[in-house]
């Protein structure tokens, strides 16, 4: 990855104001005011103020990989409109906080993911507008207990707190040239372990926006998940975790056991 | 008390029933059709639990099923009290739900089902409309048929917890013009509130402002544009919705 500055919105604790400022993802860094510091020295909050939905089985690989479930119990034929989760406001995590593991929880899937950000309400955009309702990008990681199935809505499996980060910022739109052909990566303890591209979306993110909001208003400040690869990458108790999306940056977040992260705030 | 919010001459307010009036924050009286009924709480995050009612649990639940079903609603759907909501010309059964809603006052983290009532701010009534003909089994039951636009009614009024002697025993009825096609009483729900908030904050942290809609039991049948539809729960309220046709259907 190049070292290029791009403008970038971006929270911080103790802040009330989103600020506007311009990042270098390759190098992880931020020049706020003029002042250029590493990445890792803010103390970030997540930028998402609306709703977090997610789009399951968009990734041919996936789908392919799936298929012959698609045709059995409890499914018995294909999925026709997009599959779409909530990931809720619990669930949200800022850029380097730890992501608790409830207690009993051994292994969690990195679910790394494009985030997409809507600019205004939107409601039956046809394919070809879509971009207009595209407010920016940022990085998601749907942090799952894998093996739920499909079947029933995934709320044991996605829904802890803190299973969510999102992050570190969010880059404007025109900021991002191919958003269907970025690299998307998930790393464990630094190595990468899953490496995938949107060009491998079943619906690309134009057809995405179109058949959400065939049936349902994205709102602004919506934030859209385009979907995790296959092979989702498994993460235990004291792994760090990253995921890069190319010219977005990376998010990172380590695994911490809950009971270790509430033994800091409980006597 | 009864809390509402609504729109009167175009300014919000935060309103209190006062007979069959209102009372607006600037302490004028309101008629009930003198204003535009917002819900009564913006919710935070809206969770539905599915087949909790044991008729109509009967009729769809696989019997290998432990887990509540339970999913989630995005800030889209939900609509107040005299709100339309829109039937796509192409379906052939859009249903009602009247459900006892459960609005939570306190964040609730791992709390027993014996202690759990002490979470709640409030109840209302909700209306969540479903449309069968979108069902597919994947997250089932899908965004497509229970996330659509103005598809969730709350309302008229956030009853106070402390106004409700027994949330576990409150009629609830819907008519669709006038005849009653539903009845049952919160007494027959699988998992009642208590069990339902001990259940969920066993699983992540409840925090005030989130819902709960609690199911529905048997009696829903299919309602049609320009019927007029009222879901009413003993002591909660009476909550009014209307069903028109999709306007870009008919633009189409």
């Amino acid at each position: 990855m190049t070292s290029r500055s791009i403008p970038a919105l971006l929270a911080l604790r103790g802040r009330t104001q989103p600020l506007g400022v311009r990042v270098d993802p390759a190098a992880n860094a931020v020049t706020i005011d003029g002042r250029r510091v590493d990445a890792s020295t803010l103390d970030f909050e997540v930028p998402a103020i609306g709703c977090l939905y997610g789009a399951a089985l968009n990734f041919r690989g996936l789908r392919s990989q799936l298929e012959p479930d698609f045709y059995r119990p409890p499914h018995e034929r294909p999925p026709v409109a997009p599959v779409l989760y909530i990931k809720p406001r619990n669930t949200w995590l800022a850029h380097r906080r730890p992501v608790p593991l409830p207690v009993g929880v051994e292994t969690v899937e990195v679910g790394a993911t494009l985030g997409v950000v809507i600019a205004r309400d939107a409601r039956r955009v046809p394919r070809a507008r879509a971009a207009e309702v595209i407010a920016g990008y940022t990085i998601v990681n749907d942090v799952t207990i894998p093996g739920s199935g499909l079947f029933r809505p995934p709320l044991r499996a996605k829904c802890r707190d803190g299973f969510c980060p999102v992050g570190p910022w969010i880059v404007p739109r025109d900021s991002v040239a191919t958003p269907d052909a970025l690299e998307i990566r998930a790393s464990v303890n630094g190595e990468v372990r899953m490496r995938n591209t949107t060009a491998n979306l079943h619906r690309d993110i134009a057809a995405l926006i179109a058949d959400v909001t065939e049936f349902m208003t994205l709102r602004a400040g919506d934030l859209l998940a385009v979907g995790v690869p296959e092979h989702p990458p498994l993460a235990q108790a004291g792994d760090e975790v990253t995921v890069e999306v190319e010219g977005l940056g990376r998010l990172e977040n380590t695994l911490v056991p809950e009971e270790i992260l509430l033994g800091e705030v409980l006597p | 008390m009864r809390r509402a919010r609504v729109i009167f001459h175009g300014v919000r307010h935060d309103a209190t029933g006062d007979g069959d009036r209102l009372r607006l924050d600037d302490g004028s009286r309101v008629a009930e059709d003198e204003v535009t009924w917002l819900p009564p709480v913006e919710p935070r995050t809206i969770f539905a639990v599915g087949l909790n009612y044991a008729k109509h649990a009967q009729e769809i639940k696989s019997a290998t099923e432990q887990e509540p079903l339970v999913f989630l609603k995005g800030p889209n759907a939900v609509a107040g009290h005299r709100s339309s909501t829109s039937r796509p010309a192409d379906v052939k059964f859009m249903h009602y739900e009247c459900e006892l809603a459960v609005v939570i006052g306190r964040t609730a983290r791992r709390v027993p089902a014996d202690a759990a009532l002490k979470h709640v701010a409030g109840y209302t009534v909700a209306n969540d409309y479903a449309i069968r003909d979108y069902l597919e089994n994947y997250y089932r039951p899908n965004l497509r048929v229970k996330n659509r636009d103005g598809a969730t009614l709350l309302g008229p009024w956030l009853v106070d917890a402390s106004d409700v002697a027994d949330p576990m025993n409150l009629e609830l009825t819907t008519t669709v013009n006038g005849k009653v096609t539903q009845r049952g009483n919160t007494r027959d729900m699988i998992l009642d509130v208590a069990h339902l908030i001990a259940h969920l904050s066993s699983i992540l942290t409840l925090s005030p402002g989130d819902v709960m809609l609690t199911g529905t039991p048997e009696g829903v049948v299919n309602v049609d544009a320009g019927d007029e539809v009222v879901t009413e729960i003993a002591g909660i309220g009476r909550l009014v919705g209307y069903i028109v046709p999709d306007a870009a259907g008919a633009i189409a």
